[in-house]
């Protein structure tokens, strides 16, 4: 039996392009599942396809002391999403970096569900995006800290940079938190490229392009620092921002 | 080399800039000393072409020398027409600087040491500096170099700044303190081998022996009879190891008072107000 197909007045759906998702659906209707057992660590690159509609959709559990990194480019032609949900069992960490790279009309989004359930679990979530054109890039990441999962550390940031007047950013961090002793930041901006960094790489002799491309690499290219085989993510990286600057 | 003809500039609509005149011949230092506020760094900026620094009057001429045959002067030294000012003010042989872009002008041999040099998370100095010297070379009609020759050009450079070379793989200034940014500021000058150097506040952050190495820097790259090079200062100790043709005073936007080397002397001892009464 295939799930109904979403709307957009559920808030994970939101912004999605559903129209575009129409066509795909019963392929990606069920998210794949994953368990990472306990005490053990899995690191996955998740790099685009040539598809012009593109979803992963994954319910992973990480077991006591499990970890979990995950290293994420969404920059689909049309419509991209990553949707994952995480549950955290006690002392797991989960530690996702995304980016979002967005042109023409595109839609891209990272939404995110993570559930602290055991004791010190901890989850970083780093998202930058970059969008020009028309294109839309979202971030919804909504952290749950169950009742007892004290200790819980929880961090999301997310930046973007719009290139154009007409790309759109959103971003909407979320907490809920049932227990009394956790941390739980958050940080979201939106913004241009900061002026002093252009004039230092134009005095250094690069043209007023080729420093815009050189700061939005290194805005993004920080978030695979920590990939223990990041070439591949890297490349992919560059060639997408190639073709937004 | 560089020649300023009473410039005018204003920040944010303020005048900071009331007609600054200075000839830095080439083979020579100038030193510009003055009180905070007198637009020492303003005028820094003004001739790297810092976005938002407008210049109301005044015309600054650069005449980096060539060697024909050996070093391709830039394109648009070549093809002058756009380039030089409207209003035809300079001379053939010159560039107009003002009229020039700021990676223009450090293709055509201008470098400015930064006061306050900017971090750029995400981007190695390698990087960063290899990319930055290419684009310049391209614009001059130069062959790029290689990977493996920059490394060991740069390598070869922070040596001689006594900087770490491991340093250079980390992103562009950040984590490092202020004397390893000044420092990091002369291996790029190093690197880039500019024509003429404008140095702001190049001494201030530093220690002792950063101090040193830095002076040695300044004399080793720009101490030849083609470069020039003009160092703003609030302090007389830079110039014990780095030792200027001619001293400027500025005060309100304007060069008060200009001598030798032993005006800096003077300015120490007995202090800017009474050294301009």
């Amino acid at each position: 039996m295939t799930a109904p197909f979403p709307s957009r007045k559920q808030e994970e759906w939101r912004y999605a392009d559903l129209d575009a998702l129409q066509p795909v659906w019963e392929q990606f209707a069920e998210p794949v599942t994953l368990t990472i057992g306990a005490g053990e660590s899995l690191e996955e690159i998740w790099l685009p396809v040539a598809d012009d509609v593109q979803l992963r959709r994954v319910q992973m559990a990480l077991e006591a002391g499990a970890k979990a990194r995950l290293f994420v480019l969404n920059n689909a032609p049309v419509y991209g999403r990553t949707e994952l949900e995480v549950s955290l069992a006690e002392g797991a960490e989960f530690e996702l970096y995304g980016a979002i790279i967005g042109t023409g009309l595109s839609t891209n989004e990272i939404v995110t569900s993570i559930k602290h359930i055991g004791v010190g679990g901890r989850s970083r979530q780093t998202i930058r995006s970059v969008l020009n054109g028309k294109a839309v890039g979202s971030y919804l990441g909504k952290v749950e800290v169950a009742r007892g999962a004290q200790q819980t550390d929880a961090e999301q940031s997310v930046k973007a940079m719009l290139l154009d007047r007409g790309a759109t950013a959103n971003c909407k961090p979320e907490l809920e938190i049932f227990a009394d002793d956790v941390k739980c930041a958050h940080g979201a901006s939106v913004g241009e490229l900061d002026a002093m960094q252009l004039f230092y790489a134009e005095s250094r002799g690069l043209d007023p392009a080729s420093a815009r491309a050189l700061l939005l690499q290194g805005f993004v290219m920080g978030l695979w620092d920590r990939a223990s085989d990041g070439d591949a993510i890297r490349n992919a990286a560059r060639e997408a921002l190639r073709k937004v600057v | 080399m560089l020649r300023i003809t009473n410039l005018h500039a204003t920040v944010a609509d303020k005048p900071i800039l009331n007609g600054v005149s200075l000839h830095v011949p080439a083979g020579e230092v100038h030193a510009i000393m003055g009180p905070n506020g007198s637009g020492k760094s303003t005028l820094a900026y003004v001739l790297a072409g810092r976005p938002g620094y407008e210049v109301t009057k005044g015309l600054v001429t650069f005449t980096p020398t060539r060697h024909p045959g050996l070093e391709p002067g830039p394109a648009f030294l070549e093809d002058g027409e756009k380039k030089r000012r409207v209003s035809g003010q300079a001379r053939d042989d010159e560039l107009d600087l003002l009229a020039l872009e700021p990676h223009e002008r450090a293709a055509a041999g201008m470098f400015l040491g930064f006061q306050y040099p900017v971090e750029i998370p995400g981007i190695s100095y390698l990087q960063f500096l290899r990319e930055s010297l290419n684009a310049q070379r391209r614009a001059r009609g130069e062959a790029e170099l290689s990977a493996g020759d920059f490394i060991k050009l740069a390598r070869e450079q922070a040596n001689l700044l006594g900087m770490d070379a491991e340093m250079l793989k980390r992103p562009v200034n950040v984590g490092f303190s202020g004397g390893e940014k000044k420092r990091a500021e002369m291996v790029q000058m190093g690197i880039m081998a500019p024509k003429f150097a404008v140095l702001d506040e190049t001494d201030s952050g530093l220690d002792i022996d950063a101090l040193k190495a830095v002076g040695a820097g300044i004399n080793r790259i720009m101490r030849a009879p083609d470069k020039g090079v003009l160092l703003i200062t609030h302090y007389q100790r830079l110039l014990d190891y780095v030792e200027p043709d001619r001293v400027h005073v500025m005060l309100d936007g304007r060069i008060e008072r200009s001598g030798g080397p032993e005006l800096a002397r003077e300015l120490e001892r007995e202090g800017y107000a009474e050294a301009t009464a």
